[in-house]
């Protein structure tokens, strides 16, 4: 195809005009929209000169602080693409019925059902989760900050690396057609040779390094810099979700890291690891992603826990009922989540006794879980519960969880799972799970730690709209879904034939409508807090009558955290130090040992994505020197070995002296 | 005796709630936060080798281990790399009695053993490639390039780093962040030893052997 | 406990979703419930065990939301009821601790016994023991044999008993025991009839098994249950349970088709979408096994042959040849279509050829038309 434009072809491998999908009404439509977008953002930063505010401040920060707020705005940025993909699917398969094809061709279709579920997964789900642990776990510790500051700036922006290169799919080229997980032979060369597949490797891959990394960075925080008197069975319940998952992490993806190696080796190299010539094995691939993939969704929802144990405590005015077991509780699924993975794949023809046991595993898993929401429903009991909104969304999700709880164990009797694998009611089983788990506990997050982050309750009327948009729409948009899986219909389809299912996709339809208007209304709320700030803010750091030691510090805590060390006597260390008459100390402030902010983290980031880039166009001059770049800068950044600083004296008292002064006020 | 009634009862006495008098701890969570890694980095292998278990037999019509490998060869690179580990506790030695210029010596020692691996995997691996045994070939020469090469790749970087911190050495000499370098180094270069007599075991001589 | 006396009060808000649902159900009196109505014996102890384990899983369910509901209306904050018994301390339990650990065991160890024994029961490689649940399997029947392959994007249904070939249609006597084999000639697939009874997938180079029986005469919709690529959401089939006589004809309108040869099904194996059922009269020996072999087009070494060859610690280094011989992928390849995007590849962004062939079973009769190939 390329002869004869050998030079094209040595300066950008595959990549030609025809890339770009003009030819595309609805991409190039959501291209200007973005490049629209874009330029005003970007403008705006140039006209306020905030280019070196944001660099100083936000993108070269090692402060966990910072870095767990961009997760968070990546989480959010990302949430709206992965949701826009969904529209698009519910829309599609509303209308294409009988003789009409819809809107989008199978090869569109495809690219959206695959980015819907990596965006959601990788950079919606696990940005938002790895920014909570950052922010709150230092806090909720005791500590200034992580154990390596300078990981952990550079995870993110790994992570946003591999964010950018799923959004740069959807205008150069096009993304895998294979599905999330991408199974081989489909994935392999011979059956997707595009770039599609490649985009999905690479983006997963470089954001992949970034999250093992900031596992590794979690897991030595929680065990080597907690404050003293911080005992294994006095740590705050989130953080001891926060440690389970960064364990998780550690120990899975790895694992994942080393299978999509494999498969790029088979798409790069022409091994035969998945493939079924010469003597490969595709099934391998399954097992061995399963292996990880499992595991992560657990990743997801152990801290969406923690969340609900923090809150739920918090607004009962109450401790939290059975710590012991919620601690065992968490170490149980923590460790059996890695002996379930086979029964995504009952299907597959294993033997009877294979299948029954990892069906049982897997039902074994709901007992601990179980323990959990019963324990929550204790916390509850002779309390006072204030109905504020991260306890409604915390109400919301014990009563959603339960019914995704009930039908994934459903899920695990194998021969049930014959007959609902791969169904629409699997589909709405795990959206019933990670939405009215996971995102349902990221808001309960947001809504409860927002305040300390930014000095500013959220609106709580835009709040409770968006709260019900969310709740309403979930049900609509998921219930009929569970219907359609029992009149059998499967997944990832494109059109139907039978007239009679329209009535349930144009309901679901209407449910994500309802969840849209619940997104922009969660948008709204925060633009609105945003005008109102000075009506809507907390000068004690302490808005909700807080349990834990985020809550001792001011909001937005100063970038030391805490002038002194706290010396931790309870689980519940805040709550603990209030009811015993704890005083703040108001002398004998001393300098602050602090990291030095550093440009290498999003330099090397920066380099790996280009790196990324010239492989999955095969513009390999590009990515040897990208790749000899990333080498030499990180031998540069070793060099240097002047990474901290004092905060002085003065400064420490001049912040605390303020803090004072808003205390007096409140 | 639940916790919150012994607080009540102690609710009475002076408790401190923070630390008055903060002296620089310099307690670093390096070594942890590196052993944590070489634990991920451990899963790579296993999932390399388990990998290579399954596919190990099936040699699609064509060359088995036993046909290819020369174990002699392999017998001659293992003992570089084991060599090399040795060079490096002398090295590591030397470093705790603070001898700058000993520690230096068996470091360039252990990266010319780590070298002299390199070059002979090298060999090897054309050798394999020139006899039309390569990656492409089967299932088996894939997972076994893939898990070989793997480690081989670590080896690379582990000289590039070695050499990196030589040059932070002869610059800075042993001060305490070099030293925990260093550590992390030997940990990173004994951990290699370790999976390549997995590799020595499994591959080559469960390969050969019937 | 002691919350038992006091009356259920439930905010009405809470209980929207829950209300909604109720409204739906008249709705779903009008649809075709298919899981919870099969016709097919396997898939009537599936959907049994469906709901089994679901009344099990009530008994604790119903509970946890009531007592939500009821916690969060009771201990509100606005409640001066519940004030007095407000106790910031309170937060351990041993009986209660006990319960809700012991309540969920009881239930999984139960359900567990019943996976165990229901999984094994199930297992789709297992031949069947009963024709349903009142009726064993006379003695000396034997099952009907369906050997079954995943095309890009069709099925082909090999009956070797009869010596027919069919495309995108399934035929079956009502009570006789079917036994499946699976297969696929490139990606995998999940072959699935829900009335008849659980998927299974069907991978390349790699044979499963399906033993079920369909009770009911009928027409039932069967589909691949695993995305497969572009024309997947075309890859479905009707399933006919039909009795013996037109069992019977509807053979002999097979036997008037062409012959499926290794030459036919390299024609038929190249990807298409929407391909209309297509009868095969005859069909040359040990196509299936090499089907399943990987081997059916000219050249190409057959897995077991390779197999063996491994077991016996391989060819040696002089086996160069045997390389391409294996090369099964690879024929995709030659197709010419290594274009990095879809528009790329010369195929336009949205076909304009109308939607080939239906599922209609008359449409392959009398000479049946070549199913329209797509460029993929």
């Amino acid at each position: 195809m390329f002869s004869g434009h050998s030079l094209q072809q040595i300066l950008f491998g595959r990549l030609t005009l025809e890339a770009i999908p003009y030819h595309d009404p609805i991409l190039v439509v959501t291209f200007i929209g973005v490049a629209i977008g874009g330029l005003v953002v970007l403008g705006a930063i140039t006209w306020l000169g905030a280019w070196g505010y944001l660099w100083r401040e936000w993108f070269t920060s090692i402060d966990h602080k910072k870095i767990g707020i961009m997760y968070m705005i990546l989480g959010i940025v990302m949430l709206l693409r992965g949701f826009a993909d969904a529209l698009l699917m519910r829309a599609q398969q509303s209308v294409a019925f009988g003789a009409n094809e819809g809107f989008l061709p199978p090869h569109h279709y495809d690219q959206i059902f695959t980015a819907h579920g990596v965006i959601m997964i990788f950079f919606v789900a696990m940005p938002l989760v790895t920014g909570f642990m950052n922010y709150v776990v230092p806090l909720q510790i005791g500590a200034r900050d992580v154990s390596f500051p300078f990981l952990n700036n550079f995870s993110f922006w790994m992570t946003a690396s591999g964010a950018i290169l799923v959004m740069m799919s959807l205008f150069v080229g096009e993304f895998a057609r294979t599905g999330w997980l991408a199974y081989p032979p489909l994935s392999g060369p011979a059956y997707s040779p595009g770039v599609g597949v490649d985009y999905y490797l690479w983006a997963l891959q470089i954001a992949g390094v970034g999250t093992t990394l900031s596992g590794i960075n979690l897991v030595a925080t929680i065990v080597k810099m907690r404050a003293p008197g911080m005992t294994m069975m006095k740590i705050p319940v989130f953080t001891w979700t926060a440690l389970c998952t960064n364990v998780l992490i550690v120990a899975t993806f790895p694992v994942l890291a080393a299978t999509l190696a494999l498969l790029t080796l088979d798409r790069y190299v022409g091994t035969n690891f998945f493939s079924n010539d010469l003597g490969g094995n595709a099934m391998m691939y399954v097992n061995l992603i399963w292996i990880w993939g499992h595991p992560e969704v657990y990743i997801l929802i152990l801290p969406a826990f923690g969340i609900f144990s923090e809150v739920v405590s918090t607004f009962s005015g109450k401790r939290l009922f059975g710590y012991t077991s919620m601690v065992y509780a968490t170490v149980c699924i923590t460790i059996l989540s890695y002996l379930v993975w086979l029964h995504h794949f009952f299907t597959m023809g294993s033997g009877a006794s294979v299948n029954s046991f990892f069906g049982i595993t897997t039902m074994i898993i709901s007992i601990p879980t179980g323990a959990k929401i019963f324990n929550w429903l204790f916390t509850m009991y002779r309390g006072r519960i204030r109905f504020e909104l991260p306890m409604m969304w915390t109400i919301a999700f014990m009563l959603t969880f339960v019914i995704g709880g009930m039908t994934g164990v459903l899920l695990a009797v194998p021969p049930a799972d014959f007959i609902l694998h791969n169904s629409l009611f699997l589909v709405a089983h795990f959206h019933n799970v990670i939405i009215g788990g996971v995102v349902f506990g990221m808001f309960a997050g947001i809504a409860y730690w927002f305040p300390k982050a930014f000095g500013f309750k959220l609106d709580p009327f835009w709040g409770k709209c968006s709260f019900w948009f969310w709740v309403i729409g979930f049900y609509f948009a998921f219930m009929p879904l569970y219907v359609l899986g029992l009149m059998g219909v499967t997944r990832r389809l494109n059109r139907f034939e039978d007239p009679s299912l329209q009535i349930w996709f144009l309901l679901a339809a209407f449910g994500a409508i309802l969840i849209a208007l619940g997104i922009a209304c969660f948008l709204i709320q925060i633009v609105v807090s945003i005008r109102d700030r000075e009506r809507l803010r907390d000068t004690t750091g302490d808005p909700w009558g807080g349990r834990t030691l985020e809550w001792s510090t001011s909001s937005p805590p100063p970038n030391y955290n805490f002038a002194f060390t706290p010396v931790i006597h309870d689980h519940d260390a805040w709550y603990d130090m209030k009811r015993r008459g704890y005083e703040r100390p108001l002398t004998g402030f001393r300098p602050i040992h602090m990291p030095h902010n550093t440009w290498a983290g999003i330099v090397l980031a920066g380099l790996a994505m280009v790196c990324g880039f010239a492989l999955i166009w095969y513009i390999w001059w590009l990515a040897a020197l990208s790749f000899a770049a990333i080498i030499a800068t990180t031998i540069a950044h070793t060099f240097n070995y002047d990474r901290d600083y004092h905060i002085p004296a003065e400064e420490v008292v001049r912040a605390e002296e303020e803090r004072t002064r808003l205390l007096g006020r409140a | 005796m639940s916790e919150h009634v012994k607080a009540a009862a102690t609710a009475a006495e002076p408790v401190d709630f923070y630390v008055r008098d903060e002296h620089e701890h310099q307690e670093s969570s390096t070594t942890l936060g590196f052993w944590i890694y070489l634990m991920s980095d451990c899963l790579i292998f296993a999932v390399l080798f388990a990998t290579y278990g399954v596919l190990g037999r099936s040699y699609a019509a064509g060359p088995s281990g036993a046909d290819l490998f020369d174990l002699t060869l392999v017998a001659v690179n293992t003992a570089m790399l084991l060599l090399s580990s040795i060079t490096f506790g002398f090295a590591m030695l030397a470093m705790d009695r603070n001898d700058t210029r000993t520690t230096q010596i068996w470091l360039a020692v252990t990266g010319l053993f780590g070298l002299a691996f390199l070059g002979i995997e090298l060999y090897e691996f054309s050798h394999l490639i020139h006899q039309g045994a390569t990656p492409q070939r089967s299932a088996f020469l894939s997972a076994f390039f893939a898990l070989v090469g793997t480690h081989g790749l670590h080896v690379a970087f582990g000289i590039l780093w070695l050499v990196t911190l030589m040059a932070q050495v002869h610059q800075r000499g042993l001060i305490a962040a070099n030293r925990r370098r260093l550590m992390c180094l030997s940990m990173f270069w004994h951990f290699l030893d370790v999976v390549w007599i997995g590799v020595f075991t499994f591959v080559y001589l469960m390969g050969v052997l019937p | 406990m002691r919350f038992d006396d006091e009356p259920v009060g439930v905010p009405l808000r809470r209980l929207l979703p829950l209300a909604l649902l109720l409204l739906a159900l008249p709705l779903l009196g009008g649809c075709n419930l298919v899981l919870l109505a099969p016709s097919g014996d396997i898939a009537m102890q599936q959907r049994n065990l469906l709901i089994a384990s679901t009344a099990l899983m009530m008994i604790i369910i119903v509970p946890v939301m009531a007592l939500t509901v009821y916690f969060a209306w009771r201990y509100r904050a606005a409640n001066r009821e519940a004030e007095a018994e407000y106790d910031p301390e309170w937060s351990h339990s041993l009986p209660l601790e006990v319960v809700i650990w012991t309540a969920p065991l009881l239930i999984i160890i139960a359900l567990g016994a019943m996976t165990w024994l229901s999984t094994h029961l199930l297992d789709p490689f297992r031949p069947l023991d009963r024709i349903d649940a009142q009726t064993r399997i006379p003695e000396g029947t034997r099952p009907l044999e369906v050997q079954v392959v995943a095309l890009d994007w069709k099925w082909l249904f090999l009956y070797p008993e009869q010596g027919i070939a069919v495309v995108n249609e399934l035929a079956a006597p009502v009570d006789r025991p079917i036994s499946f084999k699976l297969t696929s000639s490139t990606v995998m697939n999940s072959f699935y009839i829900p009335a008849l009874a659980g998927q299974i997938y069907a991978m390349a180079g790699m044979e499963t098994q399906l033993h079920a029986v369909i009770n009911k005469p009928g027409s039932f919709k069967g589909f691949s249950a695993n995305y497969s690529g572009a024309g997947f959401s075309q890859m479905h089939f009707n399933f006919h349970g039909l009795d013996r006589d037109g069992f019977e004809a509807w053979v002999a309108k097979a036997k008037g088709g062409q012959r499926l040869d290794r030459a036919a099904f390299a024609e038929l194996e190249k990807p298409s979408e929407a391909v209309p059922v297509r009868y095969f009269g005859s069909v040359e020996g040990g196509l299936y096994q090499a089907i399943l072999n990987l081997c059916a087009a000219e050249g190409r070494m057959c897995m077991h042959e390779m197999m063996m060859i491994d077991a016996k610690g391989g060819a040696g280094l002089d086996s160069h040849a045997n390389r391409d011989r294996l090369r099964y992928d690879r024929v995709r390849d030659e197709a010419g279509h290594g274009a990095p995007t879809v528009p790329a590849s010369g195929q336009p962004a949205r076909s304009d050829a109308p939607p080939t062939g239906t599922n209609d079973q008359d449409s392959g009769r009398g000479g049946p038309a070549p199913p329209q190939v797509q460029d993929r």
